[in-house]
């Protein structure tokens, strides 16, 4: 693999061209496989080179003169499917076949800076981005066209890439551009193909990826086999904050393969030549280091009292002055408090990344779900500067949300520094995964609220307490886990509290007086982004209280938040999922309970509703989620088959983090270090899934990957209470809450 | 410490020169070049790292690949006949079964040892198959509907 470490200005030098339009060299190395979309071969397909800012179409849709269409993005495939969307959406743009089209994405040497891969808005973004190059870019070379065939652009014709004039002359996107290079940015003036002429926007597509997984074809980060590689493995330390006081380094380098270990204060690495030779140094490791360890503080049993009592002074997000007069003068008022537990992203594959220095310059072959990010965090550790650093996105196992990736990469590339020339393939141990990811944060969520006679909120008051929900890496070194327990540490600022803990805080629901107070957190364990962020607890607690207010106003689920809602979308939404679960004729008279929950994720993305079943058995005190049934509508969809995917998933997980999920921990350390000490959800306990989706193809796509984590959560809590009577506010959902 | 060892991989056999102590995943991987067995734990508690052996799923993740001499090994690379899928493979792609893919392997490992015994399971012995391999995008329902769909396409698998 041929990884030029050239910035944009050097390949313009070198290559002589001042500009460089969206049209492309011929495939110079184009391989027999080239439309095969393994990622180890995928940059065969068109001559690599830097982008040249998110305003060129070049940025985003390069066709090269032999028939190929390359879309680019710097989003990241995180197993959602975004490369199968994107590549739809420009396709049904340019008017082309979808075979033509690849995709690269996320390489900090070829693609756009968009950021981190993160709160669903991919096809929001980048989407529209590549929508609009591909019709500028098509727009551009009907002009073209119409020019060389000396008609108007009324009388062309296009198909796939042919285009037809009069008397039947023609020519094709490829012969326009053959040996020409334009440079063309996107004026927005492009006219868009109206929806209906889509061939594939809309249309379940199937994800090319998947046949080679089932075939066992190289696709992630893991897979990577370089020329050079070696294999590393980090001793964490055992707990937060721990100091190594000594280590034995010559009984781990006697053993065989062990090419070196690498210390720098409190960091340790080993390489070897093979990977097992490295996992069996770091177990010898373990043995030959000692620690000074700082006890962890608060424990579990005092988390919560101690987030109310050292909160720092609260935010006020929204606030109305009548509030307290309009909560004392309504009929039915309530109060609850509901809480959520750490909990983890618990990524299948631990993370894995590779990193090379050569000639004072990294490469890093990353999971990340951003290689922007990461680069400038990257040039912060090293003290180096931009251009020497390439970050390459590989998929990894899924993450939802800030998991073990970018630290990963940040110790391969420390381990890389010290053994100059080789590869570095560092892939954490389990137990690494479980202990040092950011988890999702506890928190805290005290709702308060009025209802009118005729069953209308007329105010709610909400409280949040909550540590961060995103300590991502944006260019501080100290976000590195391992940056900070290096010989020269760098700090670690937690920065501002993100919007993510009180994500869909704010009701939907159309409510005269709203409250929203925010108490800032500094917790005991690392925490930061996972999916939906403060949402998922925010509309767990937000949706229970619907319910409880609901039954206080002795008034069905459905009607009751319908009656709420002004905005016809959500009613819609609500509307089907009654229809589809045919909610009034359902029979309850045996163990099964019921229960609904809506939310529209931040309140700007996808609509969604969800109705869970749960089965009680009253003479083992347990019970069983049977059945989950979900309705969502994402505006234009883009791939049917693709958001239900990750719907049904995000249901799945969702349960699994509300049914039985909890990060566990005392004071010397984390509790939680494998699948037996913090289980999750397995095929026997899975209940059935159905999803349906109400396109909307007329409207501009909203983000979908993570809409169903909070109404699924209430949705089962309401469930539980509708089956046993018993209110359970403190996730996880287990038996042993329920008052038998 | 290095000894050749024998071991028969997806029909082939070949001699490898590794320590016959080293779990038999990390040869697959570096020998073999084999991408399906992943490593997910190291612990037999994920199933990630399934093979086939001698047509039952077995971890790799920690015995040793010397006990592994004289068995048929099985990989999800060995299904295919050319470019003819697996009815295993096809199912899975029909119904578009994964998300990232971590687990993908594991899931077709543990259906595989389902369906050699039992050609028609019921659901919940296809659950209970499965539930040995750890999926934490929670693609388990399609996991479920792609072996289903792999019985019922076929009887002689
Ligand atoms: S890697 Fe072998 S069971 Fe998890
Ligand atoms: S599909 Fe990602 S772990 Fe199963």
């Amino acid at each position: 693999m041929h990884l030029p470490n050239t910035d944009r200005r050097t390949f313009l030098k070198t290559t002589g061209q001042f500009l460089i339009g969206f049209n492309l060299f011929p495939l110079l190395n184009c391989s027999p496989s080239e439309k095969d979309p393994n990622i180890l071969q995928a940059y065969s397909g068109i001559p690599e080179r830097p982008h040249g800012g998110r305003d060129l179409i070049d940025s985003w849709i390069r066709l090269d003169a032999e028939g190929h269409v390359t879309v680019l993005t710097g989003k990241k495939e995180l197993g959602q499917g975004i490369r199968t969307a994107l590549i739809q959406i420009a396709a049904d743009e340019l008017e082309v076949d979808i075979q033509r089209c690849h995709i690269i994405n996320g390489d900090t040497g070829q693609t756009a800076n968009e950021g981190y891969t993160s709160g669903s808005n991919s096809i929001e973004g980048s989407g529209k981005a590549i929508r609009e190059a591909a019709a500028e870019a098509k727009f551009f070379l009907l002009q073209l066209a119409s020019a060389k065939l000396e008609c108007s652009l009324e009388d062309l014709n296009l198909s796939d890439g042919t285009i037809e004039g009069l008397q039947n002359k023609k020519t094709s996107y490829w012969e326009l551009l053959d040996g020409q290079y334009y440079e063309k940015t996107i004026s927005g003036e492009a006219p868009i193909l109206d929806n209906k002429r889509h061939q594939y926007v809309g249309k379940p597509i199937p994800r090319a990826d998947i046949l080679e997984l089932v075939k066992g074809k190289a696709h992630f980060v893991h897979d990577l086999r370089l020329p050079d590689m070696v294999h590393a493995r980090v001793l964490h330390p055992p707990t937060y904050g721990a100091r190594l006081l000594s280590i034995d380094k010559a009984k781990v380098e006697a053993l065989p393969g062990v090419l070196g270990i690498f210390v720098d204060g409190s960091f340790i690495a080993v390489i070897a030549e093979r990977e097992f030779q490295a996992v069996k140094a770091w177990e010898k490791l373990k043995e030959s280091t000692v620690w000074e360890k700082p006890s962890i503080n608060p424990l579990p049993d005092r988390l919560f009292a101690d987030m109310r009592s050292k909160a720092q002074k609260p935010e006020i997000i929204q606030e109305n002055p009548n509030i307290s007069e309009k909560l004392n003068n309504s009929p039915i008022r309530l109060k609850s408090a509901f809480q959520r537990p750490y909990h983890m992203h618990g990524s299948a594959g631990p993370s894995c990344a590779l990193a090379k220095w050569e000639e004072e310059k990294l490469t890093v072959w990353s999971p990340t779900q951003g290689v922007y990010p990461l680069q400038s965090t990257l040039a912060d550790l090293f003290q180096v500067e931009l251009t020497n650093i390439r970050c390459i996105g590989v998929p990894g196992s899924g993450c939802y949300g800030h998991n073990g990736a970018d630290d990963v990469s940040a110790e391969a590339a420390l381990i890389a520094k010290a053994f100059p020339g080789k590869t570095i393939r560092l892939q954490w141990m389990r137990e690494d995964e479980h202990q040092w990811e950011p988890y999702g944060s506890a928190m805290i969520m005290e709702l308060e609220a009025g209802v009118s006679k005729e069953g209308m909120i007329q105010a709610w008051d909400s409280k949040i307490w909550s540590d961060s929900h995103s300590t991502r890496a944006r260019g501080d070194a100290g976000h590195f886990i391992s940056a900070r327990y290096l010989e020269n540490p760098f700090e670690f600022k937690k920065g501002g509290f993100s919007g993510g803990a009180y994500r869909n805080a704010i009701p939907l629901y159309d409510i005269p007086a709203l409250n929203l107070k925010l108490f800032n957190y500094d917790g005991p364990l690392r925490s930061s982004a996972l999916r939906g962020l403060g949402a998922y607890a925010n509309i767990f607690a937000l949706e229970s209280f619907m319910d409880e207010l609901a039954e206080t106003s002795d008034m069905d689920p459905f009607t009751f938040r319908i009656n709420n809602l002004k905005d016809e979308r959500a009613i819609a939404v609500l509307e089907e999922l009654k229809s589809k679960t045919n909610w009034n004729a359902m029979g309850r008279s045996g163990n099964e309970g019921y229960g609904i929950a809506f939310a529209k994720y931040k309140n700007t993305a996808a609509y969604f509703a969800v109705m869970a079943e749960v089965e009680k058995d009253p003479e083992r005190k347990s019970f069983k989620l049977t059945r989950m049934v979900g309705v969502i509508e994402a505006g234009q969809c883009i791939n049917p088959d693709g958001i239900i995917n990750q719907t049904e998933g995000g249901m799945i997980q969702s349960a699994s983090w509300t049914l039985i999920e909890a990060v566990k921990y005392d004071e010397h350390g984390f509790l939680s270090k494998d699948w037996n000490s913090y289980p999750i959800l397995r095929t026997n306990d899975v209940p059935e899934v159905e999803v349906y989706v109400i396109n909307r193809p007329e409207l501009p796509p909203l983000g979908a990957g993570e809409a169903a984590q909070g109404p699924v959560a209430a949705a089962i809590a309401n469930a539980v209470f509708d089956c046993t009577g018993t209110r359970i506010r403190e996730l996880p959902i287990t038996a042993e809450k329920i008052n038998w | 410490m290095k000894k050749p060892l024998e071991l028969q991989v997806n029909g082939a056999v070949k001699t490898v020169e590794v320590d016959p102590e080293e779990p038999l995943l990390y040869v697959l991987r570096e020998e073999f070049s084999l991408n399906g067995p992943k490593f997910g734990c190291g612990l037999h508690q994920c199933g990630s790292c399934l093979v086939l052996v001698d047509g039952e799923a077995s971890y790799t993740c920690r015995i040793p690949c010397a006990s592994f001499e004289g068995k048929k090994i099985q990989s999800i690379e060995g299904l295919s006949n050319g470019d003819k899928l697996h009815v295993l493979q096809e199912a899975f792609f029909e119904v578009q079964a994964a998300q990232c893919g971590y687990c993908v392997n594991g899931m077709m490992i543990a259906a595989l040892e389902l369906l050699e015994g039992n050609s028609n399971p019921k659901m919940q012995e296809i659950k209970s198959a499965l539930n040995r391999v750890i999926c934490r995008c929670g693609t388990h329902s399609r996991f479920i509907k792609a072996v289903k769909k792999a019985t019922s396409s076929n009887s002689n698998l």
